[in-house]
């Protein structure tokens, strides 16, 4: 194939045909600002940002839009382009709120970013504002219309990579928003609150409902016994708020760090995830013995469980009764650890940290309240936990390392890497292979259900039997692999589905910014912790072991079934 | 089946029909949309829902190109339509005093229609009377030279 030569502020740049003048300014290490950009998802050149002049061309062109051509010569910064990006990004800035100082997304917000960068010395134009007002109506996703710039790349995530498209662009000229059909409160629609339209909106016009004011009071509550449990996936992306790189795992940092906001006890939802495989292993073996229904779908992420309700509810009988991890801790916090230590479980206060918006809508859902409280009472983000160890003046870097709180934090390494794409399926493997079989496994490593590739499958003989499984991630992929199952174009046994593309570690609440590269980059952080933990097998978690023999017997029990189990609700498609 | 609309058995059985001819095409939703309101009048939300689900089409996007397009509406229309005209030359003879009166005396905003069903209200573009602006269409009647004054007397006359 011949390369393309051109010409971009008096270097040569040779690119294979195709290639945008955006791309083949970054492969000469040219940086082109942008703002509606996102790769493969939002290629539109509306926002005007990335303006280039070519020779010869009639007016400036949007260089993420166009294609590099033969011979072409391209100015990337010459005083044109500068006075026309730089008014472009003023009359975005016409009617955006100028609350900068009060603003979510202080000092992380891509337009303010950009204003600094493009060197917009006063605000000339002062427009209408947006006839809308904010959206408070989800208990996970608020909307606030009047920070948005329509640059539509939560637009493009929703419909292109979760195929729910529970927003859209409507009505037309300056009212023009971005909003569910009929403008209707996003907590009212078809959205299923993973967040990742807030994980790419450049400005705070989508964001996760901040609910650091309940957890401060609660701490500072001398009537409150507080605990705290973090998702897998967590001790892997926070770092990043504090400018660790992409990977950092910092375990021991985040219980430090827990520990010094003044939670009591700080425990881990792996060690539920090591109980829902026990719980989730013995439904498989069950359903696979006794003629139950197939292929078991995973329920842990609560995404998936609102899309798969919505869209897909004939298949609600598929999908595992287990609570998600998170619930499953819950209900144990305030009743098994309430018993054991002698605490009323109406002073336990629960916080769960998770890298998921949807966590959020999960915790209130009104059948998650078996301990005859509610059993998780506030969900914040890794966002949210970052900003709270920043008011609290946390050195997180420079914080030693510390083990978590007992029984409710003892784990394996199967519970931490349900927090990447694959991980609950490779974990569910691992002991339903050793359970059924008897035999001890040779490699605990199923590289097949690993990585970021959509939809994954493998095979796994099972003393005898060829246990059959997919993995997807992220719904548009779950779409595909459920029309296989419906249309009986595939076989399966079992099937993981995580909403986020990447698993949980990509999830919609997880430090800015994301790509597949940062994905990556904690997914090999997962499976490196994994590596490191002395036990790396569900059944063998003492913890889990000792619980069933103090309070819960069997899986699959009576009291587990109380606690640990829940129920589905089918929903209108819109 | 019914649509919350007074609209009969007969008009949705129309709607079943067209929904079946377009069926699983994304591509032909303006059309689909188009008829769909030749067969109501307007497009109540259940003939949107109704729509997207056929067409396999979000019902967002579905209202987005509704609530882009302003020959399409949402609203059932009254008996009467009244349209204003702000044109340039109605415009500064006079139209925006007319719609003033008109939300006044109805309390009618351009989409709405009345309570009581009479009427319902349009702005629209030139209709080539410049000369005998400010211009209001009732129906299929045109009316010139429009005084505010005037207008409770005009809209009487349809009112029975």
């Amino acid at each position: 194939m011949s390369l393309v030569t051109l010409t971009i502020d008096g270097r040569q740049v040779q690119v294979p045909p195709g290639t945008t003048i955006l791309a083949a300014a970054r492969q000469a290490g040219v940086k082109i600002p942008t703002l509606c950009y996102l790769e493969e998802l939002n290629v539109i050149g509306a926002c005007r940002l990335c303006l280039v002049q070519v020779e010869g061309a009639r007016a400036l062109v949007a260089s993420c839009v166009t294609q590099a051509g033969e011979g072409m010569v391209v100015h990337t910064s010459s005083p044109e382009v500068l006075k026309a990006r730089r008014l472009n990004l003023e009359l975005l800035m016409s009617n955006h709120p100028q609350e900068c100082l009060t603003c979510l997304r202080n000092t992380s917000c891509e337009l303010q970013q950009l204003a600094a960068e493009l060197g917009v010395g006063e605000i000339r134009f002062q427009g209408e504002m947006s006839p809308y007002e904010v959206d408070d109506s989800s208990p996970s996703i608020i909307r606030d219309p009047r920070k948005c710039i329509l640059c539509r790349r939560c637009v493009a995530v929703c419909e292109k990579v979760q195929g729910v498209s529970a927003i859209a662009v409507q009505e037309r000229g300056f009212d023009t928003v971005v909003a569910p059909a009929f403008l209707a409160p996003l907590g009212e629609v078809n959205c299923v609150n993973c967040g990742q339209c807030s994980l790419v909106c450049p400005t705070a016009a989508i964001h996760e409902r901040d609910e650091t004011d309940k957890v401060w009071a609660a701490l500072a509550d001398p009537e409150k016994h507080v605990v705290v449990q973090t998702a897998p996936a967590v001790r892997v992306s926070i770092g990043e708020m504090f400018g660790l790189e992409p990977g950092s795992i910092v375990t021991g940092k985040l219980v430090a760090a827990l520990r010094r906001l003044g939670f009591d006890k700080v425990f881990d939802t792996d060690f539920t995830a090591d109980l829902t495989i026990m719980e989730e292993g013995s439904e498989l073996i069950h359903r696979l013995q006794n003629g139950g229904r197939l292929p078991l779908i995973t329920s842990c992420s609560p995404g998936w469980i609102k899309f798969i309700e919505h869209f897909y509810p004939n298949l609600l009988p598929n999908l595992s009764t287990c609570k998600s991890p998170q619930q499953m801790f819950g209900a144990l916090a305030k009743t098994y650890y309430a018993q054991k230590e002698g605490i009323d479980p109406a002073r336990i206060f629960v916080v769960s940290i998770m890298p998921c918006t949807a966590k959020k809508y999960e915790a209130g859902r009104p059948e998650m309240n078996s301990s005859g409280y509610r059993d998780v009472d506030v969900v914040l983000t890794t966002r949210e936990l970052g900003r709270m160890l920043k008011q609290a003046g946390i050195d997180f870097e420079s914080l030693p390392g510390e083990d978590y709180d007992a029984p409710l934090g003892i784990s394996t390494g199967a519970g931490v890497i349900f927090g990447a794409t694959g991980g609950v399926m490779e974990a569910a493997l691992r002991t339903a292979y050793e359970l059924v079989t008897g035999a001890t496994l040779f490699s605990l490593d199923f590289e097949e259900v690993r990585g970021l590739e959509g939809v994954k499958e493998a095979s796994v003989n099972l003393a005898g039997m060829e246990l059959k499984v997919a993995v997807a991630h992220g719904l548009g992929n779950a779409r595909k692999v459920l029309d296989a199952v419906v249309n009986r174009e595939r076989e399966y046994h079992f099937i993981e589905i995580m909403c986020c593309p990447g698993g949980c570690i990509g999830g919609g609440g997880q430090p800015f910014p994301v790509d597949n590269e940062i994905r990556a980059r904690r997914i090999a952080a997962i499976y490196q912790a994994d590596r490191q933990m002395p036990l790396r097998k569900s059944h063998e978690n003492p913890a889990v072991q000792a619980l069933y023999r103090e309070f819960l017997g069997e899986p699959l029990g009576h009291k587990s079934h109380e606690l640990l189990h829940t129920h589905y609700t089918p929903r209108e498609r819109f | 089946m019914s649509f919350g609309c007074k609209c009969g058995g007969e008009l949705n059985s129309k709607l079943d029909a067209l929904l079946e001819q377009y069926r699983g095409q994304p591509s032909a939703l303006i059309q689909v949309l188009h008829q769909a309101q030749g067969i109501y009048g307007y497009l109540p939300k259940k003939v949107l829902q109704r729509v997207a689900e056929a067409l396999n089409v979000p019902l967002s996007q579905v209202y987005g190109v509704v609530s882009f397009y302003s020959f399409f509406t949402i609203h059932p229309k009254g008996k009467h339509q009244i349209g204003v005209c702000k044109g340039t030359a109605c415009y500064v003879r006079g139209a925006g005093q007319l719609l003033d009166r008109i939300k006044e005396e109805l309390g009618l905003k351009p989409g709405e229609t009345t309570e009581d069903g009479q009427f319902s209200l349009e702005v629209v573009r030139c209709l080539g009377a410049c000369g005998l602006g400010p211009v209001i269409t009732v129906d299929e009647d045109v009316h010139a030279r429009v005084q505010p004054e005037r207008l409770s007397g005009i809209l009487a006359a349809y009112r029975q």
